[in-house]
């Protein structure tokens, strides 16, 4: 029988909360941290919101020789990756060599690395531009920095499906810790807050460009009018169960229970959407029927069409508002491969007090027939949570967490 | 042209290896680290060739890898950076 993959450790750095009960507080009381970039002058974009971390200084948590090869989104992924080894419990020294791997999920590698590198290029020349752009600004540096750091020398990659990838990079932990694995670092964290990240956002034609923070990033609402960014995510000790329970893990929040990615059809293609066929192989996976779920922690890309899909998708699948919903990530913007990491260790608190977490600054237009959690958290017997992310070009995933037995 | 720059020292190393590379800090920079290795002082071969890079950039000069390859030490790479130097202010 292959083994069983449980969440041991949790790991947030998010703009909303630095730290898991930070991050859940303030989650709970609905506070947002969406305003007015100040990493840098964006006053001349169309698009001026954005979720960041506030009191993040990596001199405090990293050692020096870290700091010159490392941007601030990897240097965030690497903080959150010990807050989660030490909430698990674990002293990375003592596992044994490759029984712990890092399998985290990218959306844009290092961006702002890049953006300094290539200013370095174009302004002074090859000669100013940093040894460390051979790696810095991959994909797979957070998984290459953090299982250097700490010696997990398991099986590590990354998983590129942009916010979809946040629960793909997990589905691959589970797999991995299927296959033998004791445990897996993953999630992801993201951060390109810069002005090179920025423009290249700003192409992708998903973000808003209303101002106002609290009217900006309203997923489900008829004025959805596109996403603000955040930068920030969480990391996960994905573990086999049994190897939790022999080394007397502190805690187990919850079970990776099922998982399933799609591809939605090409674009004009008179074929139904990826999402729907991603959350009923994700029950599938699972063994739970769409009744057994307790909660949904949406997608939300508050633009139109896509919210039209999820809410159709869910209305389908659980019967119109026939199972709550919530997006937390309101009050963060959407952090790309962190995202999906992030909602999952809400779900995962969720479960534990018994408690959803609001949407915040939604006002839920009717025709979607959800359930949406607005305005204050809802007290809640919960056992399971379904987690869905997409990722742009046609990225679906779905992933189901459950309570730990007690 | 190059005549009238000062001999490198190791204290100029110090300051380029922490610029480039930060130092680990487990590790004494300030101390008696002429022939220490490089390796015990924390520095992979990247960080070393951003430091010779660094090098290269200020004193004007072209560090080539089996220089870099050879110099295990502080001590071995000053002194080849002199011997650079030297021959810069020769020709």
């Amino acid at each position: 029988m292959s083994a069983r993959a449980v969440v041991t450790g949790l790991g947030v750095v998010s703009p909303n909360g630095l730290g898991l009960e930070e991050y859940w507080r303030n989650t709970l009381a609905g506070r947002s941290a969406v305003r007015e970039v100040t990493r840098f002058d964006a006053s001349s974009y169309p698009s001026r919101l954005a979720g960041e971390i506030d009191g993040f200084e990596a001199g405090e948590h990293l050692p020096g020789r870290l700091l010159p090869q490392t941007d601030r989104m990897t240097r965030l992924a690497l903080v959150s990756a010990d807050w989660a080894l030490a909430d698990a419990g674990v002293e990375p020294d003592d596992l044994p060599d490759y029984a712990a791997g890092v399998i985290t999920a990218s959306h844009s590698g290092g961006f702002e690395f890049g953006q300094h590198e290539l200013k370095a290029l174009w302004s002074k020349g090859g000669q100013y531009v940093s040894a460390y752009q051979s790696f810095a600004w991959f994909y797979a540096v957070n998984s290459g920095q953090i299982s250097i750091r700490n010696k997990l020398r398991g099986p590590s990659s990354v998983v590129v499906s942009d916010q979809a990838g946040g629960l793909d990079a997990v589905a691959q932990a589970r797999r991995q810790v299927r296959k033998g694995t004791s445990l897996v670092v993953s999630g992801g964290v993201d951060a390109s807050l810069c002005s090179w990240g920025w423009v290249a956002q700003q192409a992708g034609g998903r973000l808003t460009t209303r101002h106002d923070p609290e009217r900006a990033y309203v997923p489900f609402d008829a004025e959805a009018s596109g996403h603000v960014p955040g930068e920030g995510g969480a990391l996960l000790v994905v573990e086999d169960a049994e190897h939790a329970r022999r080394r007397g893990a502190p805690r187990v929040y919850g079970e990776i229970a099922g998982h399933a990615a799609t591809m939605d059809p090409r674009p004009g293609s008179d074929r139904a959407p990826g999402l729907r066929r991603a959350v009923e192989l994700a029950l599938a996976d699972a063994g739970a029927a769409p009744g057994d779920v307790d909660v949904v922690f949406a997608d939300a890309a508050a633009v139109p069409e896509l919210d039209r899909i999820e809410a159709e998708t869910l209305a389908e699948v659980f019967g119109p508002r026939g199972v709550p919903v919530t997006a937390p990530k309101t009050m963060t913007g959407r952090l790309y491969s962190g995202a999906a990491p992030l909602d999952l260790a809400a779900a995962l608190l969720a479960l534990r007090d018994g408690v959803i977490p609001p949407t915040v600054a939604t006002r839920p237009a009717p025709s979607h027939a959800l359930d949406l959690v607005t305005g204050a958290p809802r007290p809640a017997r919960l056992r399971t949570a379904l987690v869905l992310a997409r990722g742009q070009g046609g990225f679906n995933s779905a992933l189901v967490v459950r309570a730990a037995e007690d | 042209m190059s005549s009238t720059l000062p001999p490198f020292t190791l204290d100029d190393l110090r300051r380029v290896l922490r610029e480039a590379a930060g130092a680990d800090e487990g590790v004494d920079l300030d101390g008696d680290i002429r022939d220490a290795d490089f390796d015990a002082l924390g520095y992979e071969s990247l960080a070393l060739l951003e430091t010779a890079g660094r090098i290269e950039r200020e004193w004007g000069i072209t560090l080539d890898d089996d220089t870099l390859g050879e110099a295990r030490t502080p001590g071995a790479l000053v002194d080849a950076v002199n011997a650079h130097l030297s021959a810069a202010r020769a020709a």
